[in-house]
């Protein structure tokens, strides 16, 4: 039992669990201390100073100040405020005045306190800095660094250093020359980022961004001689909702249909379909290497690009567990320029694919290697996030609200319930079972809940089950930091000669899966995490079918072209190579 | 050492037990060696004499020596900083029977001559029984330095004690002064509660800036748990001018080592760590000396001296980070991260380094300690005044006669020390102020000299004991400057990590350039003061929420001199400039509408 | 030295800090001493050698003043500007090797001979305003000073 530690927070009376900081008790009693730095999934840095409160008679932190009994603690009175202020004037002299032109102006922490604290003028001089100074990094072609309009709050660092255990972001320089900067001042192309974007979902202002493709694909709606395909992935359309101020979680599936059509989109598919067929091939391909003994185990999922990047980097003697199926995205690319423009008579370079993706690093891998190039041309031209999809809606006066409900196109728009919860950590593995169940039992499974494997909370999930008269173990997991303790598990086997402890294993990038993926709409918490999932989980519940191979759409896929699971055609156009990369290009 | 075997366990006891032993013998041959001379040199080689050639001297002393065959008669001591590093390399000739003689500005010239005509001559008239009368010759006497300038008289030397009277090399002369009798004696005869207790009773407060009482520390210390505990010495000494901690460490490490070590048994830690600045190479050196000494002689190790009390202790440097004196950023610098502090709670002796509980004292704190436990508690408190107890070394500098370093009993005034110790200032000028607490502190000025020098009473006026740099200014000085100076400095050292200190620092430096500049209006003093006042309450760490103090300081007592940098504009616009409603249409007034506070102009 | 034989030099010199707590700085020392900077790819060997992210390294030298990530030249002038310096001039002697030097605090002839940086106090403040030359303490300096302590190195070089 957590002792209770009672105190007085504006003289109102306060019980909140030994522990808790001033900055939690007080919204016990409706209080909103004001913060900037502080976000509620990570440690406290203290670093911004916004936040501050008297306590019996000192000003603290109330961010990361613990509660102690008996304190009387003043959240706001002239002279707190006024120092907020100052505060807060001190860091708007070293920001620039851009807001007009700022990619996260809507959601921009430091823009709503400053509005909210109504300044009229810069009270202090401004310290500008050029990008001479502090250069714009959009080296990845997935997220744009400026570190300009840094406020060094340190949650990307954080994110990245500790929760990603990637370290390509870190802090550089001390004092006021303090930026946040790759090791070596390299670009975040040449450093070990795996552009996940996790960094921009926790970042609270505009100094770090997706990059932009709205342009491009705006320029091709307008282009006559363009036919443009969109497809969408499973984890948008539980959060694009955010962003018209629905709550998370809620599905907008139907109504993101009829919006791509607004928008000028000519086909409109569903990523759960490809989804669908990435399982059809994983799931053959560990029933292959399980039950067949052909290839060795684990298998590994492949579907995140973050997480192949990762691997690459960091595990390139894995390689041969990886999955060689590719993602689900892609494999809607790759069918859309050939098996679809067979279809319809089109010529793959007239069409432009576009996903919408909860992801930043999908902007990488749409050139990741010449694999993504299968049907001839690019197999997706552009990756939209979800964030840059809202904002094409708006400039586009679509109201998403009131749209009606339209179906995706077929033949690549069907999808089952097992495709949908692609887009949280441990639906992928819960999908293949689904289908490697009947695959080696010849039997359908009949209850397709495998819920050991889904939620946000804990980093590795793991699960035993009976199958094929032998006990299948798998691991599920989220957040590329919590990778390294089960990799390093299964190496330490393997090297020993042994069994590997687990025969599969599911790895997602992002802490939560998609649903939490570096493009969603931001102020992404646990809590949001687990309001999306379970919105995915109810599409999933309402689904007539929920086995991805017994969507009709993908068996014909295989009947009318593919022939079968891992057949020539299926390896040529849905499977790719890995290869080792440099953890730094210098 | 259940295990043991009843056979180890004699061999043990046996080992421990010349331990002891070899620690006494090595005692006695010193005082038995030393008893062999007739006469000794002392010349300090510390950091200051040493830059000033103090090597050459000591090689000319040998030389010479050899010549007339003194070698075995006379001590050569290479030795610890005597206090007035300005006029050094110092030399102190200490023959029986005589008054020691000190010579100023040695080079190796004058220490031929020093051999050849003061000790020839003195050793003659010591064989001859007329050693009460010799007389240094009027050539020699223009390059002495008297011992009875109240320089020197009015100190009180008790951490300072051996700098200048020892060879801070050999161990046998630091167990001859008293060395590890206070380890030897709280390890055999006390509890680790007594040996707190004590400590608490002499009101020894830390040295490195706070003052806070070190037996309260401990005492957390003590009543933490875990499977380890620290005890750090702080020997990072950033503050610009100010070389205390330089000095002991360089005069011998042994005795903070023993306070380290007293530390740890009076807090059951487990192993020591001490932080020195890598600017300091020969406090480097020394403590690497003390260690390896200290561990060579079983004063380290498992099972020290047969007690059941084990310690170890390891040497890491700092990197050129004046932050990482800050105890927390300084955990994190041995941890090998960015010196950056972080919130307290959790204090370290929770949560400290590598996540055990630690504490974190100052070197001359824990020099402070050997001598307490010696001496007992009242040795050191009938030393001070009611809430600052024993001596405190400052760094006497700037532009003061004798600058050097001086111990002094706390609640000595200010004026004492820089117009007798000091001797007043160098150019003769008037005194305008001086400064205390380097970069953190403010100044005291001249009208204000009285002043007793303890924690409380430099609080009250805006500055603070700090570390002790005590720095003097003339009428030349201008107090704009000397501010801009402190200000420049922590805005270089600021970590960065938050934006008060960060963004507010650089702001107060700019503005108190234009001010220099003499581009400055009244409204740049009202934001120094607005900019001040929240770096004071919201900078995360002590170097940022200090770090006006020298601004706000000097405003307090010298705003004129700021006052007569402002620019001298009449053209310049007073009051609202913003295009309020006229009261009517006909008004016409020369007068600037008054502030209606529509915060407009973002007042 | 072929740059394996000194990255080898490298792994040697910190391999007495490998194992110890709290370790790292100690072995970055280690390195400046022996190079006089810490080049990138030492970086990288110690990264390896001691497990810990390359990035943490990068924080870590350019947040102490003391590490150089470029080589420094032959000659390094540490002008003090601590307090006791400052009060005495410490500034005008800057400005006066600034001026014989043509470069800034903290830059290097192009020659590569003199590096000039400012330090914050070297702990002999009596002898203020001190300079340090690869070592050699120069006390109560002047700025007329400034050229034969400058010239006394060239001398040097010349030999
Ligand atoms: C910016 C800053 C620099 C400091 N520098 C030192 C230092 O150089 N030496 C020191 O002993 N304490 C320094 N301190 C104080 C230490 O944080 C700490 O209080 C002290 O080492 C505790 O030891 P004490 O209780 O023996 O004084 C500094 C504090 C701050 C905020
Ligand atoms: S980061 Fe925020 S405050 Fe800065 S320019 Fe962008 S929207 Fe404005
Ligand atoms: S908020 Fe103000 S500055 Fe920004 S666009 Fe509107 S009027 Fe212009
Ligand atoms: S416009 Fe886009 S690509 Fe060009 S510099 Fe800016 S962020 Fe980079
Ligand atoms: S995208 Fe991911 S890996 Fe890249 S910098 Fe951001 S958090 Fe780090
Ligand atoms: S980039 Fe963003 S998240 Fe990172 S420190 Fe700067 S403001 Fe914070
Ligand atoms: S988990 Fe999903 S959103 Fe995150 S990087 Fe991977 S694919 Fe992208
Ligand atoms: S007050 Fe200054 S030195 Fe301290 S944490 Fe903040 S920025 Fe760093
Ligand atoms: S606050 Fe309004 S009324 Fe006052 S000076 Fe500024 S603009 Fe004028
Ligand atoms: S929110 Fe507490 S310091 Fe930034
Ligand atoms: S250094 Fe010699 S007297 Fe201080
Ligand atoms: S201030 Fe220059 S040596 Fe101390």
């Amino acid at each position: 039992m957590t002792k209770m530690i009672k105190l007085k927070i504006d003289n109102l009376d306060v019980e909140v669990p030994e522990g808790t900081s001033i900055l939690d008790a007080a919204k016990k009693v409706q209080v909103e201390i004001p913060t900037l730095c502080y976000h509620p999934d990570l440690e406290p840095t203290a670093a911004c100073g916004l936040c501050i409160v008297k306590a019996n008679g000192r000003m603290l932190r109330s961010c990361c100040t613990p509660v102690m009994e008996g304190m009387e603690v003043i959240t706001r009175d002239p002279e707190i405020v006024n120092e907020r202020k100052t505060v807060l004037k001190l860091i708007l002299s070293r920001h620039p005045n851009e807001c007009l032109t700022c990619l996260k102006n809507e959601t921009c922490e430091l823009r709503q306190k400053a509005a909210e604290f109504g300044f009229r003028q810069d009270n202090f001089k401004k310290i500008s800095l050029s990008h001479e100074d502090a250069p714009l990094d959009c080296s990845t072609r997935s997220i744009v660094l400026d570190p300009r309009k840094c406020i060094l709050c340190g949650r990307c660092v954080q994110v990245c250093q500790n929760v990603q255990n990637v370290w390509a972001l870190s802090f550089l320089n001390r004092g006021l020359k303090t930026r946040i900067a790759v090791a070596g001042n390299l670009t975040l192309d040449e450093s070990p980022c795996i552009k996940c974007g996790q960094c921009v979902a926790h970042c609270p202002t505009g100094a770090l961004t997706e990059y932009d493709d709205t342009g491009i694909v705006w320029r091709s709606l307008m282009n006559k001689e363009k036919y443009c395909v969109a497809q969408i992935a499973p984890a948008v359309r539980v959060a694009i909702g955010e962003a018209f101020g629905k709550d998370p979680g809620e599905i907008s599936t139907k109504k993101l249909y009829s919006a791509l059509r607004r928008l000028g989109f000519d086909a409109v598919f569903d990523t759960n379909f490809g989804a669908d067929v990435t399982i059809m091939e994983e799931g053959s391909e560990f029933v292959e290497r399980f039950a067949h003994g052909k290839g060795s185990l684990p298998l590994i999922t492949s579907c995140c690009p973050a997480w192949v990047d990762y691997m690459q980097k960091y595990y390139p003697d894995m390689i041969e567990h990886f999955s060689t199926c590719k993602s689900p995205h892609e494999i809607v690319g790759a069918l859309t320029k050939t098996y679809y423009a067979e279809k319809k008579g089109l010529d793959p370079k007239d069409i432009m694919m576009v996903s919408i993706m909860p992801c930043t690093a999908k902007k990488y891998e749409i050139r990741r290697n010449e694999s993504m190039y299968a049907s001839g041309c690019q197999d997706v031209d552009v990756s939209l996030t979800t964030r840059e999809l809202a904002r094409m809606l708006k400039q586009a006066g679509i109201v998403f609200d009131e749209l009606k409900d339209e179906e995706a196109d077929s033949p690549l728009g069907e999808y089952s319930g097992a495709g949908t919860i692609f887009g949280f950590s441990g639906g992928v593995m819960e999908a293949a079972l689904r289908t490697a169940y009947r695959l080696v039992e010849g039997k359908e499974l009949d209850d397709v809940d495998i819920t050991p494997l889904r939620g946000v909370d804990e980093g590795i999930k793991t699960m035993e089950m009976p199958l094929g008269g032998k006990t299948l173990k798998v691991a599920v997991a989220q957040g590329t930091g919590n990778v390294g303790k089960l990799l390093d598990e299964v190496r330490d086997a393997l090297n020993r000669g042994e069994e590997s402890p687990y025969q599969f294993i599911e790895v997602m990038a992002c802490p939560g899966g998609c649903i939490g993926g570096g493009g969603q709409p931001t102020g992404v918490t646990n809590k949001v995490r687990k309001e999306r999932t379970k919105g995915l989980i109810m599409d999933d519940k309402k689904s007539s079918i929920r086995k991805s191979h017994l969507n009709p759409d993908v068996q014909k896929l295989y009947e009318e072209y593919l022939d079968k699971p891992l057949s020539e055609k299926a390896h040529h156009l849905l499977h790719t190579t890995y290869n080792a990369v440099p953890v730094y290009k210098k | 050492m259940d295990e043991l075997t009843p056979e180890m366990k004699e061999k043990l006891k046996k080992l421990y037990a010349t331990q002891r032993e070899n620690l006494v013998k090595m005692k006695e041959e010193f005082l038995v060696k030393k008893d062999s001379y007739i006469a000794s040199i002392y010349t300090c080689n510390s950091t200051g004499c040493h830059s000033g050639g103090a090597e050459n001297v000591i090689d000319a002393f040998k030389e010479s020596l050899e010549i007339y065959g003194l070698q075995d008669k006379v001590r050569m001591v290479s030795t610890g900083c005597m206090g007035l590093c300005a006029h050094g390399p110092l030399a102190r000739v200490e023959i029986k029977g005589q008054k020691p003689f000190l010579y100023k500005a040695v080079d190796g010239m004058l220490a031929r001559l020093i051999v050849a005509e003061h000790l020839l001559p003195a050793l003659k008239a010591l064989k001859e029984g007329k050693a009460e009368n010799f007389e240094v010759n009027a050539f020699l006497k223009q390059r002495e330095l008297s011992l009875d300038l109240p320089f020197f008289t009015k100190q009180k030397k008790v951490v300072l004690k051996n700098l200048g009277h020892s060879d801070p090399e050999d161990f046998g002369e630091y167990l001859a002064t008293g060395g590890y009798q206070a380890f030897i004696k709280a390890l055999d005869t006390m509890t680790p509660k007594e040996v707190r207790d004590v400590i608490r009773e002499s009101g020894l407060r830390g040295r490195g800036g706070g003052g806070f009482p070190t037996a309260k520390k401990w005492d957390l210390l003590a009543a933490a748990t875990g499977d380890e505990k620290f005890v750090i010495c702080n020997g990072d000494e950033g503050d610009p001018g100010a070389y205390m901690d330089a000095c002991i460490l360089g005069g011998g490490a042994h005795s903070v080592l023993e306070g380290m070590m007293i530390e740890a048994y009076a807090t059951g830690a487990t192993h020591g760590w001490f932080y020195v600045r890598a600017e300091y190479p020969l406090a480097i050196e020394r403590v690497e000396q003390a260690l390896k000494q200290a561990k060579k002689y079983g004063l380290l190790g498992k099972n020290i001296l047969g007690t059941d009390f084990s310690f170890m202790a390891e040497l890491r440097y700092g990197a050129g980070a004046f932050v990482c004196g800050e105890e927390t950023a300084l955990m994190e610098s041995l941890e090998g991260k960015r010196g950056t502090p972080h919130p307290r709670p959790p204090y370290p002796t929770e949560k400290g380094l590598f996540g055990k509980p630690s504490a974190i004292n100052n070197v001359e704190t824990l020099a402070n300690v050997p001598v307490i436990i010696r001496e007992g508690a009242k040795f050191f408190n009938s030393v001070g005044t009611e809430t600052s107890k024993g001596t405190k070394v400052f760094a006497l500098t700037g532009k003061v006669k004798h600058s050097g370093l001086v111990e002094v009993p706390m609640g000595m005034s200010v004026s004492e020390i820089v117009n007798d110790i000091g001797g007043g200032t160098s150019s003769g000028k008037p005194f305008k102020a001086v400064q205390t607490g380097g970069p953190s502190g403010g100044v005291i000025p001249a009208n204000k000299l009285d002043m007793p020098i303890c924690y409380e009473e430099l609080k009250k006026i805006g500055s603070m004991m700090g570390s002790g740099g005590m720095i003097v200014m003339d009428q030349d000085d201008s107090m704009v400057e000397i501010a801009k100076f402190y200000l420049s400095f922590t805005v270089d050292e600021s970590c960065g990590k938050c934006a008060p200190c960060r963004i507010g620092g650089y702001q107060m430096l700019e503005l108190m350039k234009k001010i220099a500049r003499g581009d400055g209006k009244e409204d740049d003093i009202q934001e120094l003061i607005e900019i001040g006042s929240v770096m004071k309450k919201a900078s995360l760490c002590a170097l940022g929420q200090t770090a006006p103090n020298p601004v706000l300081s000097t405003l307090r007592f010298f705003r004129e001199e700021y006052e007569a940098l402002l620019k001298k504009d009449d053209d310049e616009e007073e009051g609202c400039q913003a295009a309020l409603p006229k009261k009517t249409d006909k008004e016409e007034s020369k007068e600037k509408p008054e502030c209606a506070t529509c915060s407009g102009c973002g007042r | 030295m072929t740059d394996e034989a000194a990255l080898e030099q490298t792994r040697k010199a910190i391999q007495k800090w490998k194992k110890k707590r709290g370790s790292l700085i100690m072995a970055l020392h280690e390195i400046q001493g022996i190079y006089g900077y810490v080049p990138w790819d030492h970086a990288k060997v110690v990264a390896e050698e001691m497990g810990v992210a390359l990035a943490r390294i990068y924080e870590v030298l350019t947040f102490y003043n003391f590490f150089k990530l470029e080589s420094p030249g032959k000659y390094i002038i540490s002008v003090c500007d601590g307090t006791a310096c400052h009060i005495k001039g410490g500034a005008s002697v800057i400005d006066a090797f600034a001026k014989h030097l043509n470069i800034n605090p903290g830059e290097t002839t192009p020659d590569r001979l003199f590096h000039m940086q400012i330090v914050r106090c070297l702990g002999c403040c009596g002898l203020a305003p001190v300079v340090v030359v690869n070592g050699k303490t120069y006390g109560k300096v002047s700025p007329a000073d400034v050229p034969s302590i400058i010239d006394e190195w060239k001398k040097k070089e010349a030999l």
